[in-house]
């Protein structure tokens, strides 16, 4: 089984303060995961690096690789990372929609990377391209708002547009950051629910972070836990016992780490860089 | 403790008026120092006041039997501040994307900020002059007065408008492997198209105001017969083309405040 996330000895800093220490896993096709952990511990920071939106430490020796192709070694982008996000569908919790475009352009722009220049830039979509914009609305269940500005909608309609416009990219794997973040318990389900048949029906790969423990043992057969930047925990969701938990979210030391660690749950390599 | 606090505060407070006090000071000397400096005299004016009413005296009543031809060179001043503003707004668009912070590296927006400045500097007036030298008397050297100058004042407003817009947008067009122009097409330039249009008519109705006084550097217009009855001492022909401008200005004022109303 080959990887489609690969991450080792990914550090960063913000200045004095270090975000991310010694990450390492890797994810394989067709896995749904979750990025888990309290806020500020980092997955966030680690999800940006994977489609190069961040850059990790430069003395470092991070190594991010995605779909085959090294996104960043030491701290540099590499290679053509266009083509490589042209690959990756990325959600955000702002969704981050042009909001006085149509809901129709916003997932239209999924298109863009695989365009020639000057209809790209000219905005000449072919009918082609609109019949699989309205195709992938249609699957999230919003086509009926095509033609309405993007921020008329409620936050669960914009992160169905941003999921669709993943669609539209054809994205091999999927980044989700707390796409459900800023959003009702309802809304949440409904977009949490589209991700995992996503992942069911078309085997793409997902990565998604989230904070709602209850939500990812749901959706996803796999955590990866993150506690003040280091890598806690990395199995499957049922491993992530409540006392685990606890641990994870209480203001406790680093020392659970080695505990955590049992035979059978699939750990990424570097296990000594931890604890 | 809590003293400790409540005398931290006290310090503090001590400390900004103080600072307050100085302030003040400083726009009183400021103050003073630019009164000199304009040789501010009150006094004359009501000294004067004499002369001056035999001179508005003069003005009046205005006659109107050259209207017609004062209308005319109205709408030449017009279409000068059309095409001015125009290609000051298609030239306006690159330049304040480059001078904009967060899309051009300061290598790039620095030296175009510089050059902005320069065109803003400089007044319409001094750049009619320069342009009448290079294409000749007429409306076509107050047009490109009007351009440049005006290109200046909206590049910078332009940028401003860019640098005060949410990156997320932007982010969300980048991740799915679009070039950095297309980020501009489809996750910038939406932001700010409103403000831009808004600010673009803002400058078209002022260019217009600025277009009337071209004609007396020889930049076309009704500036041109402006400045002849005024130097020729005909006050009541100067007063219908006063008049002639102020509804003009009036009105289109009110055309474009309209339309840009429907944009913010």
């Amino acid at each position: 089984m080959t990887a489609i996330v690969s991450v080792e000895r990914l550090d960063k800093s913000f200045g004095p303060h270090a975000a991310l220490r010694e990450i390492g896993f890797e994810i394989h096709a067709g896995e749904l995961v979750t990025l888990i952990g309290p806020s500020g511990s980092g997955k966030s920071t680690l999800l940006r690096h994977l489609i190069g939106l961040s850059r990790a430490d430069r003395q470092s020796h991070s190594l991010v690789r995605v779909l085959d192709r090294d996104v960043q070694r030491g701290g540099r982008l590499l290679g053509a990372s266009r083509e490589q996000r042209r690959r990756c569908g990325y959600i955000f919790q702002q969704f981050n929609l042009a909001g006085r475009l149509s809901v129709l352009t916003n997932v239209l722009v999924g298109h863009l990377g695989a365009m020639p220049r000057w209809r790209a830039l000219t905005g000449r979509f072919t009918q082609q391209e609109r019949d699989k914009a309205l195709q992938a609305l249609e699957r999230v269940g919003i086509v009926a708002l095509a033609h309405q500005r993007a921020n008329t909608l409620s936050g669960g309609q914009m992160q169905r547009v941003a999921i669709a416009r993943a669609l539209v990219q054809e994205a091999e794997v999927i980044f989700a950051d707390e796409p459900i973040a800023s959003l009702d318990p309802r809304s949440a389900r409904e977009v949490m629910e589209i991700l995992q048949r996503i992942n069911r029906e078309d085997g793409r790969t997902i990565v998604v972070t989230l904070h709602q423990v209850d939500v990812a043992r749901r959706y996803c057969r796999r955590a990866i836990a993150l506690k003040q930047g280091r890598l806690y925990y990395d199995g499957p969701i049922a491993g992530l016992t409540d006392a685990r938990l606890q641990a994870l979210y209480e203001n406790a030391g680093l020392d659970e780490l080695e505990s955590s660690r049992q035979p059978g749950h699939r750990i990424a390599p570097p296990l000594q860089a931890v604890g | 403790m809590q003293s400790a606090a409540s005398f931290d505060i006290r310090t503090r407070s001590g400390k900004r008026s103080w600072t307050t006090l100085l302030g003040w000071a400083m726009a009183v000397v400021v103050l003073g120092w630019a009164w000199q400096g304009a040789e501010m005299a009150p006094s004359l004016l009501f000294q004067n006041a004499g002369n001056m009413a035999t001179l508005a005296a003069d003005f009046v009543p205005p006659t109107f039997g050259r209207l017609d031809h004062y209308i005319d060179q109205m709408l030449v001043t017009l279409q000068i501040a059309i095409w001015g503003t125009l290609l000051a707004v298609l030239f306006a668009i690159p330049f304040g994307l480059l001078s904009s912070e967060n899309l051009a590296p300061w290598w790039i927006n620095q030296p175009v900020r510089r050059l902005m400045d320069a065109c803003r500097a400089i007044n319409e007036l001094v750049f009619a002059m320069l342009f009448v030298v290079a294409v000749g008397l007429g409306p076509f050297a107050g047009t490109l007065a009007l351009f440049v100058h005006t290109t200046g004042v909206l590049a910078k407003l332009f940028s401003e408008a860019v640098e005060a817009t949410d990156a997320g947008p932007m982010e969300g067009v980048r991740v799915t492997g679009a070039g950095r122009l297309e980020e501009i097409v489809f996750g910038l330039i939406p932001q700010v198209l409103p403000l831009w249009i808004s600010v673009s008519l803002y400058r078209f109705e002022s260019n217009i105001r600025s277009a009337t006084v071209l004609g007396m550097v020889g930049g076309g217009g009704i500036g041109v017969s402006l400045w002849e009855t005024m130097r020729g001492f005909q006050y009541t022909e100067t007063a219908t083309i006063m008049l002639v401008i102020i509804v003009a200005v009036t009105l289109l004022d009110m055309v474009s405040q309209r339309v840009r109303k429907r944009f913010i």
